[in-house]
């Protein structure tokens, strides 16, 4: 006798729509988590380099654990932690929160070695030509730094859309955890998981191609 | 203050499992790292000196294992090569996972390395009436591995730190063995707590390791 409902079915174009949307959950947790990321990782970089002994004992070793601990560990902590303080964060949220905090931490190492980059005389002559600290910030050190390692903040945030495979483990469905369903149910793995692995290197290989580029032109 | 109760001697009572656990997690991670100290630098070599078949091979390996997600590549030897009749034990795919992340990303580190060292260097070796082999192992190379040594360092970290991902294809190393105590238990957030302290210490270790190392190689 037929079986008449059947587990296991291949693989359809439907399933294509599916990995696509959950690529895009992928790449917007990736953009939110960067950018908020980010600007907390330059203004925690600047601190660490303002800030000297004040900072190296306050957030440096805070944003040290975030770098020693493994981003999975992170994670799930942090998803277990929230409730216990009252907070309902969703997986979604929860991602967004580790992921952010994670690129931040990142970050703020990159920062201080852009603004260490600058060296002093030219800050000073910046200052001398009568700019004030936060134009000289502005107009000296953020073109100047900012070139020196935006090559360096490149790849970490390409480290994060990468790592940002690992909120999986919360249930968020992005293009890992969706590969993992279909991968489930299709029984065709080796398939699913080229679909994905090339979305993520369509993503990640340009991008860091055209960093190397931007570094080498920048430097003659 | 907290409207939950910490339990943490159902933690301290496994404590001596995790840490065995965290030694395996040690040793698939220093495996990895031999292994990709060894393929990386004959990836970085067939990189800079050959054409043809072996060029493209070593090219794909390490664009592929530095743009896609090391979750993506466990989940490829684990899941994906079964789809050619080859399935590998968790240990196994952790272990060639790690080997095939850890081989990409120090092959460009190597590349740097290899690339800073001057040419002259291997010409008055060779001059000297050394062969290709002599040349490169007793002047060459142990010049490169000075110039990468903190990038090994860095690389160890994340050998450490990538091992963590075992728990999402079922082995048992420190993460792995944390989540089974943990969903035994359901004292989630006590158990990845003290786990997230083990790997904190770990790391240190490690690095506090590779500094005392580095001062007694680098004396001159």
């Amino acid at each position: 006798m037929e079986p008449t409902v059947s587990f296991f079915s291949g693989f359809t174009p439907n399933d294509l729509l599916f990995l696509g949307e959950a690529a895009l959950r992928t790449l917007w947790i990736s953009v939110l988590s960067i950018s908020i990321g980010t600007v907390l990782g330059v203004a925690f970089g600047w601190i660490l380099f303002e800030g000297k002994w004040a900072a190296a004992l306050t957030i440096a070793p805070v944003l040290d654990i975030f770098r020693s601990v493994p981003l999975i560990i992170q994670l799930v902590l942090f998803y277990n932690f929230a409730p216990i303080i009252g907070l309902n964060f969703g997986p979604f949220a929860s991602g967004v929160v580790i992921l952010t905090v994670y690129t931040a931490a990142l970050v703020a190492n990159v920062a201080r070695g852009g603004i260490e980059a600058v060296d002093t005389p030219m800050r000073r002559a910046a200052r001398s030509l009568g700019m004030s600290y936060w134009q000289d910030l502005r107009h000296v050190v953020l073109p100047i730094g900012g070139r020196a390692v935006f090559p360096a903040w490149v790849g970490v945030a390409l480290g994060v859309m990468k790592d940002s495979a690992l909120v999986s483990v919360l249930g968020y469905v992005e293009l890992l955890k969706a590969s993992q369903i279909l991968m489930t149910r299709t029984q065709e793995p080796f398939l699913i998981l080229s679909i994905a692995g090339a979305f993520y290197f369509a993503l990640s290989y340009p991008i860091s191609r055209y960093a190397a580029f931007l570094e080498k032109r920048w430097i003659q | 203050m907290f409207d939950y109760n910490f339990h943490w001697r159902p933690v301290m009572k496994s404590l001596p499992d995790l840490l065995e656990a965290a030694l395996l997690t040690l040793q698939v991670a220093v495996l990895a790292m031999a292994l990709g100290i060894v393929i990386g630098l004959a990836l970085a070599l067939i990189r800079l000196h050959m054409r043809g078949p072996l060029l493209w091979l070593a090219s794909s390996w390490v664009e592929l294992a530095r743009n896609t997600p090391a979750l993506f590549q466990l989940f490829f030897f684990g899941f994906g090569l079964g789809a050619f009749g080859l399935h590998l034990s968790p240990y196994m795919i952790v272990l060639v996972g790690l080997t095939f992340n850890c081989a990409g990303y120090l092959a460009e580190n190597f590349r740097g390395g290899f690339q800073a060292v001057p040419d002259t260097q291997l010409r008055a070796s060779r001059s000297l009436g050394m062969t290709a082999w002599q040349a490169y192992t007793r002047i060459v190379i142990p010049q490169v591995l000075r110039i990468v040594y903190h990038p090994i360092t860095n690389q160890m970290v994340w050998a450490v730190l990538m091992s963590s991902l075992g728990m999402l294809v079922g082995f048992r190393e420190l993460s792995g063995e944390t989540q089974f105590f943990a969903s035994r238990t359901f004292r989630i957030f006590e158990y990845f707590a003290v786990t997230a302290v083990i790997y904190y210490v770990i790391v240190k270790l490690i690095l506090l390791g590779s500094r005392l190392l580095a001062t007694r190689l680098f004396r001159y």
